[in-house]
């Protein structure tokens, strides 16, 4: 009744659209994906760079958060090391649902250059919570970032709210 | 004052403790020096008037490769404008060294890192706890023969 009568309404400025639940959820979160504010190593400056006015994360709603409970996405952005990896455990722990992971660098992706001398580092930060988008490079530029942020942005975009998807 | 000239001073005060002066080496020249003599030599060095050595620029840990561990001090004087380096070498065995922190108080962190790291006893340290590494970590890394654990609190560590 009311919802089809304003539709129809040409002078009821109420501007209702119509869409189906999953795409209206999957459109609010790929559309702010806040980021929480963590940095571990070299690629963290691509990532500042990134943030910053000339490659302007915020346009794509990226935000940096400073606490994990109000926080949607991690860019691992460095070296893990085993120290730092139990650390990144709890914090991708105390994330509310639904979350995400940016594996930013070859470092956090596979070890990078200490895959075979780095008595300290953890070969992947999948060995420890579960990575959505690889972003490969050392480091990776503010471009590559922005694709993988894209990339995601196409992962949630295909969600659904009726299957979990991991 | 050269290398020499310090390496003569302090073996006429410190006798046999002063094994030998090292220049034909690349790097600077080093005194190598008995290790349970280096707080009191360091004391002197940094309050006889003609040293005063006032800064430790570096302190390092190092494995030989021999089975000893070593030492090693790079002191420089901002009086004087001139610098030598000192070297302990101990066995892996028995690695107490004495502490020089509370001559240098920069030598604190430097040798809890040269503990956490190559795993020599700095005995009279304030507080040797590991600097770098996870409190309960095994084994020291930086040394020749240490082997990589195959896990660590459930995280595999090999590639």
């Amino acid at each position: 009744m009311g919802l089809l009568n304003k539709l129809q309404d040409p002078f009821d400025n109420s501007n209702i659209i119509i869409t189906t639940a999953d795409k209206f959820f999957n459109w609010a979160r790929l559309s702010s994906p806040w980021q929480m504010f963590f940095g571990l190593a070299c690629c963290a400056i691509e990532m500042m760079a990134t943030s910053a006015s000339h490659y302007d994360f915020d346009r794509f709603g990226v935000i940096p958060r400073p606490s994990p409970r109000q926080c949607d996405l991690i860019i691992i952005s460095g070296t893990v090391t085993l120290k730092m990896a139990t650390r990144i455990k709890r914090l991708y722990e105390q994330i509310p649902d639904p979350k995400y992971i940016i594996s930013m660098g070859s470092c956090s992706n596979c070890g990078g250059p200490y895959w075979e001398h780095g008595y300290h580092v953890l070969k992947g930060v999948d060995r420890v919570i579960p990575v959505d988008v690889y972003v490969p490079g050392c480091p990776p530029r503010p471009e590559a970032l922005l694709q993988g942020l894209l990339t995601l942005q196409e992962k949630i975009r295909k969600q659904s709210l009726a299957k979990k998807s991991a | 004052m050269t290398p020499q000239e310090i390496f003569d001073v302090l073996k006429e005060k410190f006798g046999d403790s002063i094994k030998e002066l090292k220049s034909d080496k690349p790097v600077d020249p080093f005194i190598v020096i008995a290790a349970e003599k280096i707080a009191e030599a360091g004391m002197y060095l940094r309050d006889y008037e003609e040293f005063l050595f006032d800064q430790l620029m570096c302190l390092s840990g190092v494995d030989m490769g021999d089975g000893n561990l070593a030492t090693v001090y790079h002191l420089y004087s901002f009086e004087k404008k001139h610098k030598i380096v000192l070297k302990t070498i101990v066995p892996k065995d028995n690695t107490d060294t004495p502490s020089v922190s509370n001559i240098w108080l920069t030598a604190n962190w430097h040798e809890r890192e040269s503990f956490d790291l190559i795993g020599i006893n700095y005995t009279g340290h304030p507080d040797l706890r590991r600097i770098l590494l996870p409190d309960d970590w095994e084994g020291h890394p930086l040394r020749k023969d240490y082997q990589v654990p195959e896990f660590y609190n459930g995280m595999k560590v090999p590639y």
